[in-house]
């Protein structure tokens, strides 16, 4: 029985989502192996890199809940109760984390070819590297 | 250390189930198929008919499964009331019912037009016969829109005459004569049977939802809405009824007590109710037609039928409220809408009923006895207005059985129970009648 509950969720889901459910499935796994693929690569976080896919991750949890309202016909003054705000928290953090892991993992893969080893800079150089100059690694 | 938490999360996707309504069900998949011979007709193809022919193919190997019924187009009846509120569109709730049909299921496209429970078989409208070991009846109801005088489904949509349960199109047209009212205003009329019926929440839904167009186009000042309850009470369970009752003072909707529609005057948009004191005319400029539901001719002319008790009279089949095995036919298991029991007339029953009945089915094949039992299990998400919805849950005794207790609060109003009844349920239900949820 004790798998048996999740298959009826896997069920729900692919008739929630369709075919969109694989591709859906193939990030979930993709993303994070990506991620400590580029980590790896980097021997560390980018500092630069990190900051631009968080903001990036910001704007993927604002789609992610504009989106669920729109294809719910519903908004922001429905929200009724505690639960209704961290349902709200939880879709925001899921488009947000996926975003960002997403973009940094993207990033990183499109640097790492004519990035070598990136030099280690201490954290306070990470605002430069923010705006553009040069990337940083924290080690 | 990984226990606890592997546990917790388990019955956290325990708990996202269930409020999907997707509670405790008896086992089913993952035990190996039983070999049998056994002859199994199931007479109707809607959402208990399909859900129980899926389910029996997976449980039974080398069965002969026989599913009879002419409608080809399925309706996904829960949706309706998205459409008549114009947020989806009628395609939203029709499907192709050979869509659904698990292989090795037979379909017969025609109606059956006799049972016969002592014969053990049963006759189609062309006058073929169907012999069966076992008898699984899934006919749903029938709207019995020729009891009101005067009513003529023709009209819905015209002259504000609405009706949500007639159909997918008539549901779509509801929403244009709503729509229509709520840009000019003046009096709604709600109101709903005095048998029973499927979805008693849908009624009192739809009046919220007028309520709620007409707030947002501005005109809720210049409108009255009136519901007509056909006794004392806005709802069957107490604790429930006692809520509505104050979310409809609180939304300005009226209720008049023991008004049961007898007849209507499409033309001159007038409605006459049944009341202790006589008959009622009311003038409406917008009505919400809900006819009498009573058991299909096949079950109610049938020895299948109540003999006596209050399921009688509309020929509800009678079964054992616990294990929807007939109460003198034991091969025969009536699910769904059809079957005499106090409460259950909704989809969510039917995901209980169906495995227990399944169940009980094939532990007589195998000669035991099943543990299985519904306990009476009903779900209603009872929306309060476009983006809110009560999650109401319960079973015979009138008790609240939440699936979320502590989490979702079955009478609040709340915006994680409309997302279940606009995303969730419809997938859930797609689910149900490929026997996988
Ligand atoms: C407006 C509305 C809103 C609803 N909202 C909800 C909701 O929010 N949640 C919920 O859980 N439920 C809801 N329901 C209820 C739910 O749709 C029904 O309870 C459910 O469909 C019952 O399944 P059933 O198989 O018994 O009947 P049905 O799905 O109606 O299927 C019965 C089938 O039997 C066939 N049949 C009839 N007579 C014969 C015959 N003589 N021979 C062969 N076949 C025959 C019919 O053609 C039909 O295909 C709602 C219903 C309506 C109308």
């Amino acid at each position: 029985m004790k798998d048996l509950e999740i298959w009826t969720l896997v069920a729900v889901f692919q008739e929630m989502l369709g075919w969109a459910v694989w591709p859906i499935a193939a990030f979930c796994v993709l993303a994070p192996l990506g991620l400590a693929i580029v980590l790896l690569h980097d021997r560390g976080i980018v500092a630069g890199r990190m900051l631009r896919a968080e903001l990036l991750g910001l704007l993927g949890g604002v789609v992610a809940v504009t989106a669920m309202f729109a294809v719910t016909s519903s908004s922001p003054a429905d929200l009724g109760g505690p639960i209704d705000w961290l349902l709200a928290i939880v879709i925001f953090a899921a488009g947000g984390i996926g975003t960002a892991i997403g973009g940094y993992v993207a990033m990183g893969l499109l640097a790492a070819p004519r990035a070598p080893a990136p030099a280690h800079i201490d954290v306070g150089r990470a605002g430069r590297a923010a705006l553009g100059q040069g990337e940083a690694t924290l080690p | 250390m990984f226990q606890p938490r592997a546990a917790l999360s388990r019955r956290r996707l325990l708990a996202a189930a269930a409020a999907l309504g997707l509670a405790p069900a008896p086992p089913a998949l993952g035990e190996a198929p039983l070999r049998t011979r056994a002859r199994i007709v199931i007479i109707g193809a809607g959402a208990a008919g399909l859900a129980a022919a899926s389910r029996l193919a997976q449980r039974l190997d080398g069965a002969e499964i026989t599913l009879i019924d002419r409608r080809r187009e399925h309706l996904y009846q829960p949706g309706l009331t998205l459409v008549a509120a114009g947020l989806k569109d009628a395609g939203y709730v029709t499907s192709a019912t050979r869509d659904h049909v698990a292989s090795r299921v037979m379909l017969i496209e025609q109606a059956a037009a006799e049972i016969d429970p002592v014969g053990r078989s049963v006759t189609t409208e062309a006058g073929g016969r169907v012999s069966y070991d076992y008898l699984v009846v899934a006919t749903g109801l029938q709207l019995d829109y020729a009891a009101i005088e005067g009513m003529d489904v023709a009209r819905i949509g015209r002259d504000g005459l609405g009706s949500v349960y007639a159909g997918a199109e008539q549901a779509a047209a509801t929403w244009r004569a709503m729509s229509d009212f709520a840009d000019r205003g003046g009096t709604a009329l709600f109101l709903r049977p005095a048998t029973e019926m499927k979805c008693a929440g849908a009624p009192l839904k739809y009046a919220f939802l007028t309520d709620d167009v007409l707030r947002r186009r501005g005109t809720r000042g210049r409108a009255e809405l009136v519901y007509n309850a056909h006794n004392r009470a806005l709802f069957s369970v107490p604790i429930v009824a006692e809520k509505l009752r104050m979310l409809y003072a609180d939304r300005g909707i009226r209720v008049n007590h023991d008004h049961v529609l007898r007849a209507i005057d499409p033309g001159r948009r007038i409605a006459t109710f049944r009341t202790p004191q006589g008959d009622q005319e009311l003038g409406y400029d917008f009505i919400n037609v809900v006819p009498p539901m009573r058991a299909p001719a096949v079950v109610r002319n049938s020895p299948l039928a109540w003999r006596s008790g209050p399921f009688a009279a509309d020929g509800w089949a009678e079964v054992d409220r616990f294990t929807l095995r007939h109460a003198r036919f034991p091969e025969v298991f009536c699910v769904g809408d059809v079957a005499g029991v106090p409460k259950g007339k909704t989809a969510a029953s039917v995901k209980w009923q169906v495995p227990v009945a399944v169940d009980h089915l094939v532990a007589t094949i195998q000669g035991r006895e099943s543990p299985a039992r519904y306990n009476g299990y009903t779900s209603c998400p009872m929306i309060t207005r476009i983006g809110r919805a009560m999650l109401v849950e319960f079973d015979y005794d009138d008790n609240l059985v939440p699936s979320f207790p502590g989490v979702i609060a079955p009478l609040e109003e709340l915006w994680i129970t409309w997302i279940i009844k606009e995303i969730g349920l419809k997938p859930t239900y797609l689910a149900m009648l490929r026997g996988r949820a």
